[in-house]
């Protein structure tokens, strides 16, 4: 890209800038992880089985809507919410449960405001760095254009907050094997999960909005009281949206891999059933 | 006293470059000390704004080794012994001279935004709200506008939307009106179109370069925009809206 | 030669010079009563002095403390002020407060507020209730944005980066101003039928200020030169809490916000000295013990304020005692400590920009480690004098407002004063100068000639072959007036000082700028010369005339108040050789408001429940 130094002597043109220090080191960092989340989720979505292991199931393909059985790894039958995978899915796809809900969190990591301005920066260059020269595009149109569906992140909200409760009844059972209680490593790997799940949704935006943000009162009547209170423990959350949100991505996606490793025999799940 | 060098942008609207001065630096000093120096004893005529020299007043904003910062906040001693610190004038805003920019903009930007309305007095002719409602409004109120975020903001520095976006600073002047408990008028529907909300894609720049530390991005424009999307972009709201009348919960 | 057909010209029925709280608030006021109204300012909009105002607005709303009253407020501020107040304005000032915080609060001012809701007060220095409305420490912003925010909605024109350099006038009247914008260094013709002056005091003569560059007495230069008189030049406060390093912020405020909320003074052997100073008139408000004084703090209502809270001219010259006898800090100040008071949460919610101040400009953490703090010249309690009633100056026309304008404070101004002044007196002027124009006859016209003088004059500097650095030169007489003029004066240093101003005016006579006159420093610098060198005579030969210690003057050769001096004020004005100062007897006051003012605070808090 050519750069033309203008009055004021600024540097124009993509990632253009006067700054001296790494600026680049965070949008790195950010494309990194995010490549990696979204290339091991896509390998991960695409394979049919070892997304169980009794009494673990992977946070990727819970809610387990269908199951095919007899796939390795795959969770009994009466584990799914509708019984066996159903008879029109496409051969040339796997029967991959996460196929079919993995959509819903990927829709509310995608359209949240924390990963927007991460994945904005690192892969739109709009713009790579703070006073870093932006992408040069014909006109700029923000989230007016194309982006506009970015307006019903709250909507993801809904599916994500159906989630979380899935994950706490998959967390629950994940502590009785066989009707026995006990703990094992994969029962705290998937309450970590769940754990990290929650502090990242309830610092939510748009939940902090409809908890209380959407008030101009506060203070006016015992509702709106009781929503400020919501309203300000959403905020302590959602300053730490970000961290939040990457903690979870990557605790989510170790617990699949846990699991299905697990599941696969190539790692020994400690635990208290022996 | 050591000696440090600095790269100043010399020039005005027709043009300049950047001139070296070498200047012998004292233990506490900012950047604008050090640009009084040269302005003292090097450049009598070396255009700098500035005025209260404490951070509170937002006029001695400029790009320094390429960051949008207040002159007065920029302590020397957070650059290495031997670096060469660079000066500028803002990007987002034409050069009059040297350092200092033509803001003018903004204030025309400010004048379009709706006053504040208040609501009538109780009846004991007081207005009351507690610091629980005003808490949020003070925060968007020390702004002391510097506009770092203005000239930081990329929709205006680099893709030039000052004819459809407000620009950071003016979107938390929107919020603390909107959120104002007194406040009686309505900016939502200009918040979205003449504001332009949806120009900002909350890269967040704004927030890191504000020198009063306000949360611009989290509590000023994403409340802003969700206020938007209750009114334009969410169907649910908009069918109650269409059953129950328009009232509901604003 | 100067074709004044060809200058920018512009024309108003009211032009205001000065944008902070006073020169907002009258051009509020002047478009109010449908004046075509402009406002010239020296900086950007926003940006004036009155940003710098921490603490609050003084107003007895009696929010806090019910048993608040205008009348209480009006005490205060004449025992503050060392009787030498104007009455009247003291009494307008106290009566109207109130209104106008409510009235801020209408145009969307968000103050802190109490329990309730309303409009919260805190203590300050002089006040005997909690009387300050305040936003953190902050407030001077808030007033500033409200009146701002406000006032581009009213049709007033501002003219920013916009300084005057001289009135104009036609047969003794105001006619207008002439000025030149920064910016292109052009020069502006504003007619008006009258000015209201609003631009502040002079900090800027002193090395050691809070006062930013804008500071350079403007307005007093102008009126002077325009025959109005000046008056209480010699009342000059310093505020007894500036930042002492790093060098660069020397003279920085720290409120007194820091005080009010429990911070407390020690030396370098860490005694709280100041109940060592606390005069004979003060003992009986006054905190005797330290146990005392903290039980002041928890709101115990039979416990007197600690004697951090004194008056700002008995702390100031505290600090310059203990400093001078060996006990000061290693940069030459004294200890503020509140860390070791209050909690880390309870110092950053309420000074916030105290603590971002130290923090960044200092690399101090406060609610860990004590401040250094000491002396810094901080506001003008004299300057143009005026009526109380409608602020016009002894030239028709001619208006002044604020700290630019002189009476209320007397000899010494309470902390919180100044910014309801600016309110309470920026709309008197207003409604002063309407009522001015309205009865005007016929519209002055600027002669041609004052024009083209002023703007030789200026041009004057730039096209020089050579002469003096103007940075220089302000750099002595900074030097001068803080070697010389300080907080405590003498017969022979007001003298040393006088002579040396004879020098610099002579100096400022051949000063020269380089370069060309758009937005160039140097130039703004050397025309800044000319008020500020009128305002240090005046300050200094007032300090000679007065013989006592008041209030903000203070003459280690007559160190005593003496009552012969209540009786009269120093006025200065432009003689036919030079400089005149003459006294001004005071008249008697009016009976109920000595009545009020002398009265047992017991007896004024009685009557007021029984009503």
């Amino acid at each position: 890209m050519e750069q033309t130094i203008r009055v004021g002597g600024h540097a124009r043109g993509l990632a253009a800038t006067g700054r001296t220090d790494r600026w680049w080191v965070g949008t790195l960092l950010t494309l990194l992880g995010l490549t990696g989340f979204v290339a091991y989720a896509t390998w991960a979505a695409f394979q049919p089985g070892h997304f169980f292991h009794d009494p673990y199931i992977s946070p990727f393909s819970s809610p387990l809507l269908f199951v095919r059985p007899g796939a390795a790894g795959a969770a009994p039958l009466q584990h799914a919410w509708f019984g066996a995978w159903p008879s029109w899915w496409p051969s040339w796809l796997p029967a991959s449960p996460s196929l079919l809900i993995l959509i819903f969190p990927l829709s509310f990591r995608l359209t949240c405001y924390y990963f927007r301005k991460a994945y904005y920066r690192a892969y739109a260059a709009s713009p790579p760095g703070c006073a870093v020269g932006a992408l040069p595009r014909s006109e700029y149109r923000g989230e007016t254009g194309l982006l506009i569906f970015q307006n019903l992140h709250r909507y993801a909200l809904y599916f994500i907050l159906v989630f979380m409760v899935v994950h706490y009844y998959d967390t629950f059972w994940a502590f009785f094997r066989d009707g026995v209680f006990g703990v094992g490593v994969g029962s705290i790997v998937l309450t970590i999960d769940a754990a990290l799940l929650t502090l990242y949704v309830f610092g939510c935006h748009s939940w902090r909005h409809l908890l209380g943000g959407k008030l101009d009162c506060f203070s006016c009547d015992a509702s709106s009281r009781l929503r400020h209170g919501a309203w300000r423990k959403a905020s302590i959350l959602n300053a730490s949206h970000g961290l939040f949100g990457w903690l979870s991505l990557f605790w989510v996606a170790f617990s699949d891999y846990y699991v299905r490793m697990v599941s696969m025999g190539r790692i020994h799940d400690f635990s208290t059933w022996g | 006293m050591p000696e440090r060098r600095f790269r100043v942008w010399r020039g005005d609207a027709r043009g300049g470059g950047f001139q070296e001065y070498a200047v012998e630096v004292d233990p506490g000093m900012v950047v604008l000390d050090v640009i009084h120096r040269i302005q003292a004893r090097q450049a009598n005529d070396l255009a700098v704004r500035w005025n209260c020299k404490a951070g509170k007043c937002g006029s001695c904003s400029m790009e320094i080794n390429g960051r949008p910062r207040l002159g007065c906040m920029t302590r020397m001693n957070m650059f290495g012994a031997d670096e060469v610190i660079t000066v500028q004038p803002l990007k987002t805003f034409p050069v009059v001279k040297d350092l200092v920019t033509d803001v003018a903009w903004n204030y025309e930007r400010n004048k379009r935004i709706p006053p504040f309305k208040p609501r009538p007095r109780g009846a004991d002719g007081q207005h009351r709200m507690m610091q629980n409602d005003v808490d949020r409004v003070q925060e968007f109120r020390k702004c002391i506008e510097c506009f770092l975020c203005q000239d930081v903001c990329h929709v205006l520095r680099d893709h030039d939307r000052k004819d459809a976006f407000v620009g950071p600073r003016f979107m938390i002047r929107l919020a603390s009106l909107e959120m104002h408990p007194l406040d009686a008028a309505d900016r939502i529907p200009a918040v979205r179109a003449e504001f332009g909300s949806g120009l900002c894609n909350i890269t967040r720049c704004c927030t890191e370069v504000c020198p009063e530390h306000i949360g611009i991005t989290d509590n000023g424009i994403i409340p802003l925009k969700e206020r938007v999307v209750d009114r334009y972009y969410d169907p649910i709201q908009w069918l109650a809206r269409r059953i129950f009348g328009r009232g509901g919960e604003h | 030669m100067v074709n004044v057909s060809e200058l920018l010209t512009y024309e108003h029925d009211v032009l205001v010079v000065g944008a902070g709280g006073a020169g907002l608030r009258a051009a509020i006021e002047c478009s109010a009563q449908g004046l075509s109204t402009g406002v010239v300012c020296k900086s950007l909009l926003g940006k004036a002095h009155t940003v710098m105002a921490e603490g609050g607005l003084a107003a007895a709303l009696g929010n806090v403390d019910a048993r608040d009253n205008w009348k209480i407020h009006f005490r205060d501020t004449m025992r503050g002020g060392k009787f030498l107040n104007q009455w009247r304005m003291a009494e307008l000032h106290a009566r109207e407060a109130p209104d106008r915080v409510r009235e801020l609060e209408e145009w969307g001012a968000v103050f802190d507020r109490t329990r309730d809701g309303l409009i919260s007060q805190r203590n300050f220095g002089g006040h005997r209730y909690p009387r300050l409305a305040h936003v953190g420490d902050r407030t001077g912003l808030e007033i500033i944005r409200t009146l701002q925010d406000y006032g581009i909605h009213r049709g007033f024109q501002v003219y920013m980066e916009c300084t005057g350099l001289d009135l104009m006038t036609d047969g003794g009247r105001i006619a207008g101003l002439l000025a030149y914008f920064r910016e292109t260094g052009r020069f502006a013709l504003f007619k008006a039928k009258a000015v209201i002056l609003a631009t502040g005091g002079a900090g800027k003569a002193w090395r050691v200020t809070s006062n930013s560059w804008e500071y350079t007495g403007d307005g007093y230069g102008m009126a002077y030169e325009a025959g109005a008189e000046l008056m209480d030049m010699e009342f000059t406060q310093f505020h007894p809490t500036g930042m002492v390093w790093p060098p660069s912020v020397r003279g920085i405020l720290v409120t007194e916000g820091v005080r009010g909320d429990g911070g407390i003074l020690t030396n370098n052997k860490r005694e709280r000295f100041m109940f060592n100073y606390i005069p004979e008139k003060f003992a009986a408000e006054t905190a005797a013990t330290e146990e005392e004084a903290n039980r002041w703090l928890t709101g115990d209502s039979t416990a007197r304020r600690p004697p951090e809270l004194l008056t700002r001219d008995v702390v100031a010259r505290a600090i310059t005692r203990e400093v001078n006898e060996g006990r000061g800090t290693p940069h030459g100040g004294v200890y503020l400590d509140i860390a070791s008071r209050r909690p880390a949460d309870f110092i950053r919610k309420k000074l916030p920009s105290m603590y971002h101040q130290f923090k960044e400009l200092a690399e101090v953490d406060i609610t860990r480690e004590p401040m250094e703090v000491g002396p810094t010249l901080h506001y003008f309690m004299g300057g143009v004098r005026v009526d109380p009633d409608t602020q016009e100056t002894t030239v028709p026309g001619l208006f002044a407002a604020g700290e630019c304008a002189a009476g209320l404070h007397g000899a010494n101004r309470l902390g919180g004063n100044s910014l309801s002044d600016l309110v309470v007196f920026g709309r008197l002027a207003g409604v002063g100068a309407a009522r001015y124009v309205r009865a005007l006859p016929a519209a002055p016209r600027v002669p041609d000639e004052q024009a083209a003088t002023a703007i030789r004059r200026a041009t004057d500097i730039l096209n020089r072959e050579s002469g003096t650095n103007p940075y220089l030169i302000q750099e002595d007489l900074q030097n001068i007036m803080g070697r010389n003029v300080g907080i405590v004066r003498s017969d022979d240093e007001l003298k040393t000082a006088l002579r040396e101003m004879e020098r610099l005016k002579a100096e400022a006579a051949r000063v020269k700028a380089n370069g060309a006159a758009q937005y160039n420093p140097g130039w703004h610098a050397a025309l800044d010369l000319r008020p500020l060198l009128i305002t240090a005579e005046a300050v200094t030969r007032a300090a000679l005339e007065r013989q006592e210690s008041r209030g903000g003057h203070t003459r280690v050769d007559y160190p005593d108040e003496r009552a012969e001096w209540l009786k009269a004020n120093i006025v200065v004005r432009k003689g036919r050789d030079g400089m005149e100062t003459r006294r001004h007897e005071r008249p008697a006051p009016p009976k109920e408001l000595a009545d009020i003012a002398y009265a047992k605070i017991e007896d004024l808090e009685a009557a007021i429940a029984r009503t």
